[in-house]
């Protein structure tokens, strides 16, 4: 088992035919990902690389080739529509790519997502996606540096997550599900909603979860786990040397007045015995002293 | 995007907010025309920053604080000492800013100071509204020290504000009665229309005051605006002060860029902001100090790379160049192509440490072992910070 995606996951690609969207399906397909079906309005009816078929309407995707999982690469003014039409579709699980949507955008959407009766759950937006490794990769992240595994990954930020992936891999741990949440500072999926997930995953035997300043999610999730799971955790939380009141190139990450700060997340985590790691480049190696394989 | 008090103000006007009049100026030519459009004996100096606590502010020559209530005839050779004169705030660090314009505006009597402002509240994904009846205060002050005198409401925006939520605001306020229950309702309702119709992060008020006469009023104004929705609103880019910005990040935005300046000697590159961010806590971590933050994203092309390059040797502090990329969406063929143009057009002679990782990074890699430039590799984001933290603290000495 794993979480949101296996290999079974049938995916339609929101924007299949732009320079983004292009690039990372052929990679998506190349990985083994069972891509059904692609959307662009107006070109539905063409094959994308001669064997994916188009569809003008996230809906016609859904009825047509059965499509349960939607990725989205549309450009920022046309996002949250992008995915207020995956939702209208009722596709269980879209993961939104795309950095620099409107806040205001964003609101409306999480407004539709929390109203009863909504099938959907959004992953990101502004994020890298989510893998299952060696079975479905939705998303942008680099394949290769993922490994088949027990450690269940959650972050808000892209690279940061392929860097702890990466040392999980090369210390020879792979991974169950890696889920990137998104750096916007409202988004579809919490850490805490991920850890939820780790925890009920017979499959996840060990949790990463990585944040950075702003917000306080990381500290809601520090909390949940103190109380609830028996799994051993490690974290990072990056920025540190951040100046206060900067907006650190992800919308969501900025320490305002006094809430927000790595500091605060920092104590919070240790709190809750999440081992925490002093630079990004031993998250690898705290999980696995905290879990007793080192 | 922030801006002045006075162009907050204008777009007060604009939704019908009323506000403690001025006029402006960048020069000292304007003044005494300026200050014959104010009515009254006395006249509000006030100097326009974008950041806060101008009033408990200091001049780097001494003179103290950056509003001024004076009489008229002191208003000019006020001023005059404000006028690009560098104002000191508990906001703006120890630098300070510059002060490029001032606004003149007419004294009010001032009964009764409140505290107002509506934010995008990522708590709830919604509008928040902060209301205060202890007005002209640090409002992070108050939550802390008396959180009885705040009330925090929600409205969502995909309802609407709604005409019982203006009430409860009214009553909390004391503006029960008829009358100033009507000005309240068209102050609210215009800033509420303001905050959604420009997608503003934050429009506040402090103070928001009642004066003698019984007029509901908007002493200051600050307004910041969404980055990301910007591209809807061309209008706002005529309100930009580049002399509030750092000249470099504003080159970087037009490049898709996210360039932050900070105070140390080692530059980096980075694709994320995570990474770049963690890239600057593990410099320090090391005993370097970083010099700025820069995320170059998921789009960028070579030419992206050379001005990234460029802006970053603009910063004469820089004695060398950390190039953290983990590619993702961002190719490190193109990552490659863009630091083996940069170093050749750019001249770059500062040593240069890369670290390669991800997507087509055998391609990348390889780019840069053919193309003869001097570099320092590195296998790990560990390796990188170490090494060029180590090679400018050598070449420093």
């Amino acid at each position: 088992m794993s979480v949101l995606i296996n290999k079974d996951t049938r995916v339609v690609v929101s924007g299949i035919t732009g320079n983004t969207g292009t690039f990372h399906t052929r990679q998506c397909i190349e990985y083994g990902t069972n891509v059904v079906a692609g959307v662009t309005p107006g070109k539905g009816g063409l094959l994308f690389d001669e064997k994916v078929p188009i569809f003008n309407t996230i809906a016609d995707s859904v009825s047509k080739e059965g499509a349960n999982a939607c990725v989205i690469y549309v450009p920022p003014p046309f996002a949250a529509d992008a995915i207020l039409e995956a939702i209208d579709a009722e596709v269980p699980l879209i993961i939104c790519i795309t950095e620099g949507i409107p806040v205001k955008d964003m609101a409306i959407v999480k407004s539709r997502l929390i109203q009863k009766g909504c099938k959907s759950r959004l992953i990101g937006p502004n994020c890298p996606g989510v893998i299952t490794p060696e079975e479905c990769k939705i998303g942008i992240m680099p394949g290769y540096i993922h490994k088949k595994g027990n450690v269940g990954v959650v972050s808000r930020s892209g690279t940061l997550t392929y860097e702890a992936v990466w040392q999980l891999t090369c210390l020879g741990y792979g991974q169950s599900t890696v889920i990137g949440i998104g750096g916007d500072p409202i988004n579809g999926t919490s850490h805490l909603d991920a850890v939820k997930m780790f925890n009920d995953d017979p499959e996840t035997e060990a949790i990463v979860m990585i944040g950075e300043i702003g917000g306080d999610g990381e500290q809601i999730a520090a909390k949940w786990l103190k109380e609830n799971c028996k799994k051993p955790c490690a974290a990072f939380i990056a920025g540190r040397t951040a100046p206060k009141g900067r907006r650190m190139g992800h919308a969501g990450a900025i320490v305002s007045g006094n809430s927000g700060g790595a500091e605060d997340k920092i104590k919070a985590l240790l709190d809750a015995n999440i081992a925490v790691a002093d630079t990004p480049s031993v998250i690898g190696e705290t999980l696995l002293k905290h879990w007793g394989k080192m | 995007m922030n801006i002045h008090e006075y162009q907050a103000k204008q777009l007060f006007k604009e939704y019908g907010v009323p506000v403690q009049d001025g006029v402006a100026v960048k020069s000292e030519a304007e003044f005494d025309s300026a200050i014959a459009a104010i009515k009254g004996d006395h006249v509000v100096v006030k100097s326009q920053i974008h950041a806060g606590g101008r009033g408990k502010g200091e001049f780097v020559d001494g003179f103290k604080g950056g509003v001024k209530f004076v009489k008229r005839e002191e208003a000019a050779a006020t001023a005059k000492r404000m006028l690009g004169n560098t104002i000191v705030t508990k906001q703006t660090g120890a630098a300070g800013r510059v002060v490029g314009t001032v606004f003149f505006a007419e004294a009010m009597n001032i009964k009764k100071e409140f505290y107002l402002s509506i934010l995008m509240d990522r708590a709830s994904s919604k509008v928040a509204v902060v209301a205060s009846v202890a007005g002209g205060m640090d409002i992070e002050k108050v939550a802390e020290e008396t959180p009885d005198q705040i009330m925090k409401m929600i409205i969502d925006p995909d309802i609407g504000l709604q005409a019982f939520q203006i009430r409860k605001l009214a009553f909390f306020f004391g503006f029960g009665d008829k009358e100033m229950m009507k000005q309240f309702k068209a102050i609210f309702s215009g800033l509420y229309k303001l905050f959604i119709q420009k997608d503003c992060s934050m429009v506040e008020i402090n103070p928001l005051i009642l004066t003698d006469e019984g007029n509901i009023v908007a002493l200051d104004a600050k307004v910041s605006f969404d980055d990301n929705a910007l591209f809807r609103h061309p209008e706002l880019e005529a309100l930009r002060d580049p002399h509030e910005e750092d000249p470099k990040e504003i080159e970087a935005g037009k490049y898709g860029l996210n360039y932050i300046a900070l105070d140390g000697n080692i530059a980096c590159m980075v694709n994320g902001a995570g990474l770049a961010m963690s890239t600057m806590d593990i410099i320090k971590h090391f005993g370097g100090n970083p010099a700025n933050f820069l995320d170059v994203g998921g789009g960028a092309n070579e030419e992206a790379i050379t001005q990234a390059f460029n802006i970053l040797l603009k910063d004469k502090n820089v004695k060398g160049i950390l190039v953290n990329i983990f590619g993702g969406i961002m190719r490190c063929d193109v990552i490659a192509a863009g630091v083996i143009a940069a170093v050749k057009n750019v001249g770059l002679t500062l040593p240069l440490v890369v670290r390669l990782e991800g997507t087509n990074v055998d391609k990348g890699r390889q780019m840069l072992a053919e193309s003869g430039i001097k570099l320092t590799t590195a296998d790990s984001l560990a390796d990188a910070a170490e090494k060029i933290v180590k090679i400018v603290a050598a070449e420093n000495k």
